[in-house]
């Protein structure tokens, strides 16, 4: 009971703040932001908050290290020839699949 | 005056490539969810009313780990703060028929995705079209997460295992080709990424709730970066011009 009521309440406020935050700017705002801090604040947060959600978190996401490590090998060599998101996420499943096997 | 692009079925069928990214975002996540300990129930309600990566990701551990309420309200407001902008720069090309009702609508499912299309169109949006371009995204993301959380309870453990690894590949697979061509969104990632590091591996440091340390970590980086080397107008954020 105490676990159900508590994810209601998480539940409520993340998407609460998700839909604030993308709602009360489509509904007020009218004006452009020509602020160029902001801007640039906002274009550089997607991916500082990307990169650190990934690293080091990536290391603990399958059952050893040693699998997660190539995993990463292989997406960021993937990545950096731009191969799509689908591709890329694939390819380091089945590197951690092939490594877990061998060890 | 007439909305140029007014058609639900043309929103639809533009909605369709996006559906298909999702299904497998969001079947990484239900995999991701149930691994931290969720039910599939809670796991497909989170994705039925946030309708985010980055944030639902961040959210999960909080939630299941028994975080406080406020670090997961901090949390996803500074990692959803995009969409603010998402938002203002979308109310630009809303036409005519778009009605009060339909922005808090619409606002429901402003993605990254979403937004990229939407502001990619030449001329007004009507809100017809813009039904159309919420609901297959929509429908992709709830359908993926469901199908990925049972999967998650069945499959055997070693493909659960490779399979969890997913959701980082895709933000590795997003992040790396910016960053090949900006240095400073290079420098900024990975100046973010070792002050993570240092959250995770410093003592001191490392009892800091993780909600938190995404927070501090792409705060710095970005105020820093948007200091040091503000973004030229026509990158991204401005494209819609």
């Amino acid at each position: 009971m105490n676990n159900t009521m508590s994810f209601v309440a998480g539940l409520l406020v993340a998407a609460g703040v998700t839909y604030l935050v993308r709602m009360v700017p489509l509904v007020l705002v009218k004006k452009k932001i020509e602020n160029k801090f902001i801007k640039s604040f906002l274009y550089y947060v997607p991916y500082a908050v990307l990169g650190v959600m990934t690293i080091p978190a990536i290391f603990y996401s399958t059952s050893c290290f040693a699998s997660a490590a190539v995993g990463f090998v292989v997406a960021v060599i993937l990545a950096y020839f731009e191969r799509g998101l689908l591709t890329v996420a694939a390819a380091s499943c089945v590197a951690v699949l092939i490594t877990e096997l061998i060890i | 005056m007439e909305d140029k692009n007014n058609s639900f079925w043309k929103g639809i069928k533009d909605g369709i490539p996006i559906c298909l990214g999702y299904i497998s975002v969001s079947f990484a996540f239900g995999i991701f969810s149930v691994g931290s300990g969720l039910s599939v129930l809670e796991t497909v309600l989170i994705s039925m009313t946030n309708v985010t990566s980055a944030g639902q990701l961040a959210a999960v551990p909080i939630i299941a780990g028994g975080g406080s309420l406020f670090e997961l309200a901090m949390t996803q407001f500074f990692i959803n703060l995009r969409y603010s902008l998402m938002s203002v720069l979308l109310s630009q090309k809303l036409g005519s028929t778009v009605r009060v009702i339909d922005r808090f609508l619409i606002a429901f499912v402003n993605t990254d995705e979403v937004f990229a299309v939407a502001s990619g169109k030449d001329g007004n949006l009507g809100r017809k079209y813009l039904y159309g371009l919420i609901l297959t995204p929509y429908l992709g993301w709830s359908m993926g997460t469901l199908v990925g959380a049972v999967a998650g309870n069945i499959l055997p453990e070693i493909i659960v295992s490779a399979l969890g690894i997913a959701i980082y590949g895709m933000f590795i697979a997003i992040i790396i080709p910016p960053a090949k061509k900006s240095l400073p969104t290079a420098l900024c990632i990975l100046f973010a990424v070792a002050l993570s590091c240092a959250f995770k591996y410093i003592p001191i440091l490392n009892v800091v709730p993780n909600g938190f340390v995404i927070i501090i970590c792409a705060v710095a980086a970005s105020v820093l970066f948007a200091l040091v080397a503000p973004v030229p107008d026509e990158k991204e954020v401005a494209e819609n011009e």
